[in-house]
């Protein structure tokens, strides 16, 4: 064990996007040491890539915006399979934790009083997202970034967790190996918080980098946690789908609070054909007065394209399936067409999308401002994870938290466009602070953690020391393929028995995988681990959304497609049995406060 | 079509061309290239990439000798009928294929004073800031920090003056601090001494290779530099100072 590097903090954390640094910085300010683990370099983690903003009922646009506005606009979106404490917090704390930002220099995009400017987003009902152009994710990623560097944290880049430690019942580190070596490393830890992020690799066409294999879902599972609500998975309805390489590439709902609107390959708005029940009172009667409320009318509804992502997704499958589709597979997404409504169009869409314009320009040889551009959907973001305890961000497991995408139960069923921003800084400010104060209250281990250490070792090196066996990559991309395929937007209980069949198959593959080369900087190696906990959540999302046979928010089953009462009350949860197996239970939800459900009612 | 990538092999100081050849189809671009190459011929092959849209700066290589992201270089726009050379940006040190070592970067940045912003405007803890007043700002901030910039400067590149200039990403960050609204730090003394603003004779190397865009020499550095000018060596200001101590 000579190459093995040891470190000591009292709070780890797991994660280096906006979720992992926010509680860093939170954990630090209370005084105790800190250290965080990523696995690419600091600031490339994927709230980079977040675009429209971060919902804040702010009031800055609309001074009727209020946190219980935005609270019964979460719950809405989400179902209300939401945890309500939760959404409540969130909606409390969200403006605040802008502010924040701008304390530390973030420049935020200005209103005429000089003020934090807002943008409409679907299913928030009044503009609410405070934003930089449609590249929110990459300041607030960069303020925090700049602003961690310089209050005593230690990063470790370009490094992966493969097992979290434990001493008896309680989390106490991690293993792991950096990147660039292969060297392995334990942190010990009184505290570990996952901010990992999501498992969008799971599917074949996704908005998520290589990095979202589902690390600090399955690391919380495998230490004793549980999962709930993994069945929940959003499919962004406006993703990239030509040229192939891009497909999947995210698309801004921006673009549509911008005006963009959907069209078939008949011409025809096809979003005005069907409006849910639950949002009819807020929707526009007729494109106009769409228009009205994209320009910031007081009394206008919003227009249908700026229904909840769930919805819209559907939508778009729907007419692709019945045959209006564009040449190549989706729906068009048009913004070009304001020309007719504004003067200078162009200039107003490079300046309110400069990064969609260059995206589709550069990629796509589309120009924005003239034609309109082929999307679909794409699998974007788990609202599903680790349980936690609304107030603290801590799992079922002491000692482990968990913030931002990794975690569950602020989004409920479908998560609104901005809220995932707002959650990674409010709930990444929590776990920071309770990560903190549990450390500071923790004895230190007391097991000795050799036995645990050579197991992961081990388990890490496997690969290597197989005389042959498959390529990684290969096994990935039957993976992705096959739940794309069997556990997508649509689901029904035969295709899905069948994806277990298959990923029994996969792990059986997978457990013989060979990588070639040596430890030194060897993606081979790396997606052969990260594969571990992509089939581990894989399983977990197709044995959730067997269970719960209904459709709701993100997710639909064609056998089931109407929702039911009885299943509008349990979240689904899932635990590791101690033969390796999982357990899959309903349980009641978070109950609601009578304060709750009056706010409800009354904005209903 | 099929086309032959010549890709840097190797770990270090030795290394050298391994060719590959890849198909590609409409639309593809050079990061596409490699992870087909990653995929199905070489597991072990190291780069680094993330986003793959232009905006996490992860995939910096030199396409054909041109430094560029790979994730925005389509295959269309170059040359098949020759192989392609994939190589590793050359100013940071070597450690495989096509990674290299830009752990100095993120030393470099710290040693920038970070933000320091004058009291709240408003008694709720906010600042009243017009929009025109940060248009300049916002343009440093496009920065993704994919560091071509500081590999192609030859202050960096050539004179290897790690120890005293910053490099052209940290005098854009240096500049979005200097010209915050809000910002109250001086940060002229080091720009002028350790940050080594002097070094750089505005070539305007680094503003020809930003994917952003970003006019790094003429709206950060040379205002910057003008700043250092005005604040050490304009003898009025100078006098101005002492008196109005």
């Amino acid at each position: 064990m000579s190459e093995l590097r040891t470190h000591e903090y009292d709070v780890l954390i797991i994660g280096a996007g906006g979720a992992g640094l926010r509680a860093a910085i939170e954990a630090s300010a209370a005084g105790v040491t800190v250290g965080v683990v990523c696995k690419s370099l600091l600031g490339k983690a994927h709230t980079v890539m977040a675009e429209g903003g971060v919902a804040a009922a702010i009031g800055n646009v609309d001074e009727r915006d209020n946190w219980r506005v935005h609270f019964a606009d979460t719950m809405r979106g989400g179902q209300y399979l939401n945890n309500p404490r939760m959404a409540e917090l969130h909606a409390k704390e969200a403006p605040e934790c802008v502010n924040e930002l701008e304390q530390w220099g973030a420049l935020f995009d200005r209103t005429k009083e000089g003020k934090i400017l807002q943008r409409n987003f679907g299913g928030h009902r009044y503009p609410r997202l405070a934003h930089v152009g449609d590249r929110t994710g990459l300041e607030m990623i960069r303020t925090l970034q700049d602003h961690g560097i310089h209050q005593g944290i230690d990063f470790h880049m370009e490094c992966t967790v493969v097992r979290l430690l434990k001493d008896g019942d309680r989390v106490c580190g991690a293993f792991g190996y950096f990147r660039e070596r292969g060297q392995f490393v334990v942190f010990r830890a009184k505290a570990v918080v996952i901010a990992t992020g999501g498992i969008g690799k799971a599917y074949s066409i996704t908005s998520n980098s290589w990095e979202y294999t589902g690390d600090g879902q399955a690391l919380a599972l495998n230490a004793g946690a549980d999962l709930i609500d993994m069945e929940f998975v959003q499919f962004h309805p406006t993703g990239m789908i030509w040229p192939p390489s891009v497909r999947g590439l995210l698309v801004t709902e921006g673009v549509r609070g911008e005006g963009g609107i959907l069209t078939n390959s008949e011409g025809r708005r096809f979003m005005f054909d069907d409006i849910p029940e639950n949002y009819r009172t807020q929707t526009a009667k007729d494109p106009d007065e769409g228009w009205r409320y994209v320009t910031g009318d007081r009394n206008a509804n919003r227009p249908p394209e700026l229904l909840t992502r769930d919805h819209v997704a559907r939508c778009i499958v729907r007419e692709v399936k019945e045959g209006r589709g564009s040449p190549h597979g989706g729906v068009y997404l048009d913004i070009a067409w304001i020309k007719e409504k504004i003067p200078n169009a162009a200039e107003h869409i490079k300046k309110k999308l400069p990064g969609m314009y260059h995206q589709f320009k550069e990629l796509a040889d589309i120009d924005i401002t003239e034609q309109p551009m082929e999307i679909g959907p794409t699998t974007h973001y788990v609202m599903g994870g680790i349980r936690v305890d609304a107030d603290s961000q801590m799992s079922t497991v002491p000692g482990l938290f968990a913030a931002g995408e990794a975690a569950a139960g602020l989004h409920g069923a479908n998560r609104l466009g901005g809220n995932s921003l707002s959650d990674l800084l409010v709930f990444g400010r929590r776990a920071g602070r309770y990560a903190a104060e549990f450390a500071r209250s923790a004895k230190p281990a007391t097991e000795k953690l050799d036995e645990q250490i050579k197991a992961a070792s081990e388990f890490t090196l496997a690969p290597f020391n197989r005389p042959d066996g498959e390529n990684p990559f290969a096994i990935q991309r039957h993976l992705q393929a096959m739940m794309q395929d069997l556990v997508g937007i649509v689901r029904q209980e035969d295709e899905m028995r069948k994806a277990l069949g298959l990923l029994e198959e996969l792990n059986h593959r997978h457990a013989g995988v060979h990588v070639d080369g040596n430890r030194d900087f060897n993606p081979g190696w790396h997606t052969a681990m990260d594969l571990y906990n992509q089939l581990a959540v894989s399983e977990v999302i197709a044995r959730s959304a067997l269970t719960r046979k209904e459709s709701r928010g993100g997710h639909f089953r064609l056998d089931f497609p109407e929702k039911d009462d009885a299943q509008s009350k349990v979240n689904t949860v899932v635990r590791r049995k101690p033969d390796g197996s999982l357990s899959v239970t309903q349980e009641p939800l978070v109950p609601t406060t009578d304060e709750q459900r009056a706010i409800i009612e009354e904005m209903k | 079509m099929k086309a032959t990538f010549k890709i840097w092999r190797g770990q270090g100081k030795t290394g050298e061309f391994q060719e590959f050849a890849t198909e590609i189809s409409e639309g593809m671009v050079v990061l596409d290239a490699v992870l087909h190459i990653q995929g199905e011929q070489a597991s072990d092959l190291a780069l680094r990439w993330n986003c793959k849209a232009g905006k996490c700066g992860s995939c910096s290589a030199e396409i054909n000798g041109k430094p560029r992201l790979m994730c925005m270089t389509r295959c269309s726009d170059i040359d098949l009928s020759q192989p392609v050379t994939v190589e590793p940006m050359k100013t940071f040190p070597h450690i495989k294929d096509l990674v290299t070592d830009v752990s100095w970067n993120y030393e470099a940045k710290k040693r920038v004073k970070p933000f320091k912003p004058r009291p709240p405007d408003n008694p709720d803890g906010t600042w009243t800031v017009m929009q025109e007043d940060i248009d300049r700002g916002q343009e440093f901030r496009k920065c993704i920090e994919c560091f071509l910039c500081q590999n192609v400067c030859h202050v960096l590149r050539e004179h290897e003056k790690f120890d005293g200039f910053i490099g052209p990403r940290m005098m854009v960050h240096t500049a979005y601090l200097e010209m915050h609204p809000l910002d109250t730090e001086n940060r002229t003394s080091e720009l002028k001494d350790a940050h080594g603003i002097g070094f750089c004779n505005i070539t305007k190397c680094c503003t020809t290779v930003c994917p952003e865009d970003i006019h790094i020499t003429d709206n950060a550095i040379i205002p910057l530099k003008e700043r250092v000018a005005d604040f050490h060596y304009d003898p009025l200001k100078r006098l101005f100072r002492l008196f109005s101590k």
